[in-house]
């Protein structure tokens, strides 16, 4: 089904059972412990061996010498798999580290080798028997160091309108400010973790990942067997935030592990090595200009970034947002990419706009106060109906404007008091702070499978992925309300290769494009079902199991036994039009006046983000990732040990994520939204629109408390305490 | 992992004497630091001895009115004791400032003053760090070191005991007791238990080889308000950037003992006179000496600033 024109009336505008908050679905599969993930697959294969990954402990040079004698000899190994035996492998254009180092290394932690024995003890025990000589290389890891050599970052990188230069310098109101993010783990719950079997020369990977194309195509360019020959199956995973975009070490490595021994192995990447082994957001350096008439009116807007990536890596797009999210008649952005020897950078929840936001968003409250306006005031006065870079291009829709005005309402931002470091309760200084929500809505073309059984069952296969987001239940709502069927008569069943190619999940995309594909399939399949049973597709109607047209109906299992697959494709409305996600984030926090210590006391979320599918999964998906934001804006950071080149603190202990009792009550509102450019559902995305931009509200909040501005994320006691006023 | 033998000791003395025979013999208790190390393979021990069934599971008065914690008491069983609540209470809010609720129905007092330092250099294998591997140097010394010791550092470590537990133990003058191989057994002050890094930083307390702690005792109840103050970078599960264990009477006098400052709880007596003159006056005499990196410099006007709202907030 090609998708070219908006969508009219269709089946899903009954909303019957879209839009209702819905339990998940595979919701009991999770609580009781059964739903199969990578790692405990016991069952798939038999004689499963398993495999541990030796990580590099340079960050940069070669291999001189790999002694694997002394592991090979250890109780219960099968094998060691390293360079020099795995046999001829392929690079992917997914990654831009290989995924098995040899002779030489890129970065630390990137696997050097795989031990394969009978249990996960003996392979870790052989595993630290191997001794690896490294001839040690000089490198570069220092971002700051680093920025003067960062060249443009590819095509696309900078951005120019008007004449930015001199409407800056002659703006009467300016703002010129540098700020900082820091690396960042995407720190799920479940590491990577894979089981690869062979069968001849036919693959079989349970893994853990977001995007099975991808997987299929990676995996043939790395194993050098053709894509027919790869089944990847992900039906379940413990979280991804985009480190599952692609394949990594763990599969790769068991199934070359597995070529090599004979056997199939299992293998996860140990916590201590996803930090450093796999894929991470990069730091950036963020330079804002801002230059207004004293009406707050936008007159000129620039945003630079910095970031780095190994050789061949792509930047931090931190400059997204701002070439879209306030009007100014001048403006410029610009991408610049230095060389770092660091892991390979890459996307994480909200790529680009996560980090950018934590910045500009932090820019335009130091704005507003340069003005002596209302935060929320200042954002709407530059509020835009159209691309700030090409009038001639509108939003499909954009609500920002409604998303501030009905956030503040709701959270009582009246009741601010401007001055900062002015409301004491007990210890506590208190503070509010807001910012708005900005994330683009990208689609994907993406296909389905739907049949009918006799039972009147409804079954859906599509290789969709569920992250943990709730893809499982909206594709069953989707297909139940299009087939007319309740939730309970739909089978949905995911992330398996061998089911037509979805979207999968990335980008804040999938629900909106695989729920669409369904649709599509859906629509082929009720033309089947109208032609079989005698009714005119065009006026059937799909209800309580029933088809109906022109006064005759049928019960839909008289369609018993019949299938449809169906693509959607998406044309060109998303070069129309500015497809985008709004929200606002209203933030209140308390610091203790003695010890800077910082606690959140409310958070909440006004966004409109097209028709929600599912009001409770995507609740979810926004306080989930407003908990995220809150993690970056107060402690997430990758710390650089700048002489060996790698991140130090590697594990859950030291990688500072929230805890519960970080996160208050969080309130999300939905502005109520149908986006007809968008696809038939009408729908967007909100699983990376909750983390754009709370950072900075947390941090203008923060501000607001303590009259302490600080602009290098994460906003640690230490870089505020002494700048705090001494309390009587 | 490396393979190791297992026994199960039934008397404290029995397990000294055991650890002691065997060449790389450890105790193990809860495990809830022994188990990650090995897995890590920091701690190899040939051989381990359970002492977990040694009956040490008892809190118990003394004759001279104080506790007796066995060395097995576990950290909830011992932050929820109705007479360490009441008595001792920093030790009760020092002990639920500390790890999670799992780990703390596992850790044993014995066990939580034996953890070892959570510098990310000591956890790492592939970086030098000479407690880990004595004379491969120290990692942390212009490394990553926010959360490392600022009081008590030699340039071979400067690592920080993280216990929180042990601060309020060394604020209430606990005493460690211990039964050695042959049999006799002693008691240590907390004062003297753990040492600070100098020169052989792998050396972490002054027990003998083999010595097994039994009990930790309290003196009797010193009365006034207790406080324990941990900062950290989040609002739990996490060790402390500094901490305060206060004791302070109506009358300005108290005790004071700090964490996340040193290679053991830091406490220096003479800093206590000046309760009443407010913490400046006290950090002044107690953080004396202090030797910070740019990262870590932060932890003196913290723990000024923490005591000063313990000070303000007990007269209040």
């Amino acid at each position: 089904m090609k998708f070219d024109k908006p969508a009219g009336t269709n089946p899903i505008d009954r909303k019957m059972v879209i839009g209702k908050a819905t339990d998940r679905i595979d919701g009991p599969l999770k609580t009781t412990g059964t739903a199969p993930y990578a790692y405990e697959r016991h069952d798939v294969v038999a004689n499963q061996a398993y495999g541990y990954i030796v990580g590099s402990t340079i960050a940069k040079g070669q291999i001189a010498s790999i002694d694997t004698a002394d592991a090979k000899a250890s109780p219960g190994v099968v094998g060691v798999v390293t360079w020099e035996n795995a046999g001829k492998l392929g690079t992917s254009h997914w990654h831009t580290a290989r995924l098995l180092a040899g002779p030489k290394v890129e970065h630390y932690d990137q696997a050097v080798a795989i031990v394969v024995a009978d249990s996960f003890e003996e392979a870790r025990a052989a595993a630290k028997l191997i001794r690896v000589q490294y001839k040690r290389a000089d490198g570069q890891f220092d971002l700051a160091a680093q920025k003067a050599s960062a060249t443009k970052a590819g095509d696309g990188a900078d951005s120019a309108v008007g004449d930015f230069a001199s409407a800056f310098a002659s703006a009467p109101i300016h703002l010129d400010q540098q700020y900082t993010t820091p690396d960042q783990s995407h720190a799920m719950m479940e590491p990577h973790a894979s089981i690869a079997a062979w069968d001849g020369d036919k693959l079989t990977l349970w893994t853990s990942n977001q995007m099975i194309n991808w997987a299929v195509d990676a995996m043939s360019d790395l194993l050098l067997i053709p894509k027919e020959n790869v089944h990847v199956m992900s039906p379940f995973l413990g979280g991804g935030f985009g480190s599952k975009l692609w394949v990594r070490a763990d599969a790769m490595l068991a199934a070359v592990g597995a070529r090599v021994t004979g056997r199939p192995v299992r293998v996860t990447l140990t916590r201590p090595m996803v930090f450093n082994n796999t894929t991470h957001r990069p730091a950036t350096i963020q330079r804002i200009r801002i230059g207004s008439d004293k009406d707050g009116k936008i007159t000129a807007i620039g945003h630079e970034s910095w970031s780095g990536d190994l050789p061949g890596g792509g930047p931090e797009g931190a400059t997204n947002q701002t070439k879209k999210l306030y009007a100014g008649a001048n403006r410029m952005t610009a991408l610049r990419l230095a060389v770092l020897d660091l892991p390979e950078g890459n996307a994480m929840r909200a790529p680009g706009e996560a980090p950018g936001l934590m910045a500009l968003e932090m820019a335009m409250d130091e704005f507003a106060e340069k003005l002596g306006m209302d935060p929320v005031e200042v954002r709407i006065v530059n509020d835009t109906q159209v691309d700030p870079e090409n009038p001639n291009r509108p939003f499909s829709q954009r609500n920002l404007v409604g998303c501030l005005r009905k956030g503040a309402e709701a959270f009582g931002w009246n009741k601010r008091n401007p001055k900062p470091a002015s409301v004491r309760d007990g210890r506590w200084l208190v503070g509010m702070g807001m910012a708005s929500a900005y994330r683009g809505a990208p689609v994907m073309n993406s296909a389905a499978r739907v049949d009918i059984d006799r039972n009147g069952v409804v079954t859906v296969a599509t290789d969709m992925t569920d992250i943990g987001t709730g893809s499982y239940t909206i594709i069953g709502q989707t297909a139940a309300e299009m087939m007319g069927v309740p939730l309970d008569k739909v089978v949905v069943k995911l992330g398996d290769s061998s089911f037509p190619v979805s979207s999968g999940s990335g980008g804040q995309w999938g629900a909106n494009s695989s729920t669409a594909g369904v649709y599509a399939a859906c629509m082929a399949l009720r033309e089947k079902v109208a032609a079989k049973l005698g009714l005119d597709p065009k006026s059937a109607v799909f209800e309580n199991g029933t088809v109906s047209a022109g006064g005759k109906s049928a019960p839909l299992t008289d369609a018993a036994g019949l299938s449809a697959e169906d693509r959607i494709e998406f044309g060109d409305l998303s070069r129309k039009y500015v497809q985008a996600t709004f929200g606002g984030h209203f933030v209140e926090v308390a610091v203790d006046a003695y010890t800077g210590e910082m606690r959140i006391r409310r958070m909440l979320a006004a966004c409109a983000a097209g028709r929600i599918l599912n009001p409770k999964s995507a609740r979810s998906q926004v306080i989930g990732a407003m908990t995220m934001g809150a993690g970056a804006a107060l402690m997430e950071e990758l710390v650089v040990d700048k002489r060996f080149g790698y991140f130090v603190n590697h594990d859950l202990a030291e990688y500072h994520v929230p805890v519960h009792a970080d996160i208050p009550h969080q309130e999300v509102i939905f502005l109520e939204e149908e986006d007809p450019t968008s696809s038939p559902m009408k729908a967007k995305g909100v699983g990376e629109l909750g983390i754009c931009g709370v950072g900075a509200a947390i941090a203008n909040a923060i501000y607001n408390a303590t009259g302490v501005r600080v602009r290098e994320y994460p906003i640690t006691l230490d870089k505020f305490v002494e700048q705090m006023p001494r309390v009587a | 992992m490396r393979a190791f033998s297992f026994e199960r000791a039934t008397s404290p003395a029995e397990a000294a004497a055991a650890v002691a025979r065997t060449p790389g013999a450890k105790f193990i208790a809860g495990g809830t630091n022994l188990l990650d190390l090995m897995k890590l393979e920091i701690e190899t021990p040939t051989h381990l001895v359970d002492v977990n069934d040694l009956g040490l599971d008892k809190i118990t008065p003394t004759d001279d009115g104080g506790l007796r914690i066995g060395a097995l008491v576990r950290n909830t069983d011992l932050a929820a004791d109705n007479r360490v609540r009441r008595d001792y209470g920093v030790l009760s809010r020092a002990l639920l400032a500390g790890a999670s609720g799992q780990l703390r129905n596992k850790a044993t007092t014995a066990g939580n003053l034996l953890q070892r330092t959570r510098c990310p250099y000591f956890y790492d294998p592939a970086m030098p760090c000479n407690k880990r591997k004595p004379g491969s140097g120290c990692a942390a010394i212009g490394g990553f070191n926010r959360n490392l010791a600022i009081m008590g550092v030699s340039d071979k470590c400067i690592a920080t005991h993280p216990s929180d537990m042990a601060v309020a133990m060394r604020a209430l003058d606990a005493t460690v007791e211990t039964v050695k191989p042959d049999g006799k057994t002693r008691a240590i002050p907390i004062a003297d238990f753990h040492r600070l890094p100098g020169d052989t930083p792998q050396i972490e307390t002054n027990l003998q080889p083999g010595e097994c702690i039994t009990a930790v005792t309290l003196p009797r109840p010193i009365g006034g308000k207790h406080v324990y103050h941990k900062v950290r970078d989040r609002a739990s599960y996490a060790f402390a950037l500094i901490s305060v264990a206060a004791v302070v009477r109506d009358d300005g006098t108290g005790r004071l003992a700090f964490g996340g400052l040193a290679h053991k709880p830091w406490r220096v007596e003479a800093a206590e006179a000046k309760i009443g003159d407010g913490a400046k006056a006290v950090t002044d005499i107690a953080l004396a000496g202090a030797k910070t990196t740019p990262q870590n410099a932060f932890k003196l006007p913290l723990v000024e600033r923490t005591l000063g709202g313990i000070l303000t907030e007990a007269r209040a």
